[in-house]
């Protein structure tokens, strides 16, 4: 039994086939990256594995038990939770109350609590987390802002914050440095590694950015036109003559 | 939302006061017509309340009027046909309430938006029509007359409350409703009331940090539609009378004002829309039948110039002057 497994997982819209056949499989404290070129369909394979959509055949299994077609809600009660490409906040709430609220799975949050029991001591406990998972990213100095009021990097920031806040095994997080500069993106490579190193909590991640791919995962699948084209180390994966055909051939239709 | 509830300023009990204080002397002061119309002011406030929490997860239904009379049905049939003693039949058909609710909820919650607007429409329109065309209990369009009066033991009792008495029954009202709005604002204040705005603000965020939409919004529609079974209990008990026509779209449209013009993003927006709506609605008496003109024109502007509805006017004026004088002004 593996730690995170995906078999024969294949997807459809109508007569487009978005995923065919894609197995993967992760190991517990491991940083696994997705990469392909534009339309490989990564978006929709990661949105089948979060539970967005249901798979059209084929199942996803995290730690033995089948994941596929359950609802993102459930999926992250059994501690696989993902982050998205927008970033996804709650604007009218300061950055404190956007993770604490993300402290659901953890907390009381039945209506009998909320008439009779205002701020009881678990609520405490939730709220003593949320600052740590701040700290933790680097959020201190803006704890008390909307969210609405953040950087788009340190809003991303947030997106990681509010997952970790949910207390998750297996973190999926959906192209983490997409629109950042630079500087952001060396902090988003720093928390990822941090979050694994620190934490032990699993990663697997979708992204287009290659250098970041290179740099922070332990391990690459490279899908294309949907389907797994090569997986292995980075620096095989730098070297293999089909992925190095399919990036180039993309970049040739770009120029 | 994180601050206890008890951090109240001056700012806030100085008012609060005043209208308790109001409110407790109502019956010495204003005649007993006006104070019918009180209490029919306060069973409203417990109805935009409760409508107001249902707006905080985005979902605007057109039915909750339906759920008013679902409530004040189901007192009436309870206490007339059945006998059934107020302090029973109220909570029954607080529960009759939450029962069709739910039964409304579940197939809403798979619609969103506009369909679900629509679709809630449908379904109170469903309900209303049953009314009027069974006889048995519901008493077609005549409904449902002669509800017993509400009365705490026998005349005669050391203990003996009756409650056909203008004034107990406005006390009686005034117990429920601040009852019903510390209940309502604890829930606001409280982690599941956070999660409701949340899931307005995003509900794919929600769910994919465990939070579980479709149920969530299944039981705000039951909270919500146990206050207002709530308020129509009251409501049948006090007119002692209820039929279909009570019950009708325009009804509905005034609750939609009430909100809209207080706003409902906080908890006091609704209740300033109710009031101050109620006292346009009591002044423009002699306008007869150009009043719904007034309403649609009042409802058209807010929309337009003022959609955050008045409880916005406060930190409009403060970006005002903090605009004019520079941010040390006001902090």
């Amino acid at each position: 039994m593996s730690f995170f497994s995906v078999k024969k997982l294949s997807k459809s819209f109508g007569g487009l086939q978005a995923n065919h056949m894609i197995d993967l499989e992760v190991e517990k404290g491991e940083i696994r990256g997705v990469i392909g070129p534009n339309g490989a369909g990564k978006t929709t394979f990661f949105n089948v594995v979060s539970g967005f959509y249901a798979p059209s055949s084929g199942t996803v299994e995290f730690k033995g038990q089948v994941i596929s077609g359950l609802s993102s809600s459930k999926i992250a009660k059994m501690g696989v939770v993902r982050t998205f490409q927008r970033p996804a906040l709650f604007p009218d709430f300061t950055v404190l109350e956007n993770v604490v609220v993300a402290r659901h799975l953890n907390a009381d949050a039945s209506l009998m609590n909320a008439i009779f029991r205002h701020n009881n001591k678990a609520e405490a406990g939730n709220l003593k987390r949320a600052k740590e998972i701040i700290d933790f990213l680097g959020l201190e100095q803006e704890q008390d802002n909307l969210a609405a009021n953040l950087s788009h990097g340190h809003q991303r920031v947030l997106g990681v914050a509010m997952a970790l806040a949910t207390e998750p095994e297996l973190l999926m997080l959906d192209e983490p440095v997409a629109g950042m500069n630079s500087g952001e993106k060396a902090i988003m490579v720093d928390h990822v590694k941090k979050i694994r190193d620190d934490w032990g909590i699993t990663i697997l991640l979708v992204e287009h950015d290659m250098k970041t791919v290179m740099n922070l995962c332990d391990k690459i699948t490279v899908l294309d036109f949907g389907e797994k084209l090569a997986e292995g180390l980075p620096e095989e994966i730098i070297h293999n003559k089909k992925v190095i055909e399919a990036y180039l051939g993309a970049d040739e239709i770009v120029a | 939302m994180l601050k206890s509830s008890s951090g109240f300023s001056i700012q806030f009990w100085l008012p609060v006061s005043a209208i308790f204080v109001f409110l407790g002397m109502a019956p010495q002061i204003v005649s007993a017509y006006r104070l019918e119309l009180l209490t029919i002011f306060l069973i409203n406030v417990i109805l935009a309340q409760s409508y107001r929490l249902m707006t905080t997860t985005g979902d605007w239904t057109l039915c909750h009027y339906i759920l008013m009379g679902v409530g004040a049905y189901a007192t009436g049939i309870l206490a007339k046909k059945f006998g059934i003693p107020f302090y029973m039949a109220m909570p029954l058909a607080a529960m009759i309430t939450v029962g069709v609710s739910f039964l409304f909820a579940v197939p809403l919650s798979r619609t969103i938006g506009f369909a679900f607007f629509i679709a809630s429409f449908a379904l109170g329109e469903f309900v209303r029509h049953v009314w009027l065309k069974f006889h048995n209990p519901f008493g077609g369009a005549r409904g449902v007359n002669g509800i017993p009066k509400l009365e705490i033991g026998q005349s005669g009792d050391w203990y003996f409350i009756d409650f056909w008495e203008p004034t107990n029954f406005y006390f009686f009202t005034l117990i429920f409703t601040v009852v019903v709005l510390v209940i309502l604002y604890r829930i606001d204040r409280s982690r599941i009331g956070n999660a409701w705005k949340a899931i307005y603000a995003d509900s794919e965020l929600c769910e994919s940090i465990g939070i579980n939409v479709a149920r969530a919004r299944i039981m705000v529609f039951c909270v919500a539609g146990f206050f207002a079974g709530i308020a129509g209990s009251l409501m049948a008990y006090l007119i002692g009378s209820i039929d279909p026509h009570n019950f009708e779209m325009v009804e509905m449209v005034y609750l939609i004002i009430w909100v809209v013009v207080g706003g409902v993003k906080t908890f006091w927006g609704a209740l300033i829309g109710v009031i101050s709506m109620s006292l346009v609605f009591e002044l423009t008496r002699p306008l007869e039948e150009w009043r719904p003109l007034l309403f649609g024109v009042i409802l058209i502007v807010f929309l337009v110039y003022m959609p955050g509805g008045l409880e916005t006017i406060i930190p409009r004026f403060k970006s005002f002057f903090v605009d004019l004088f520079g941010k040390k002004e006001i902090s």
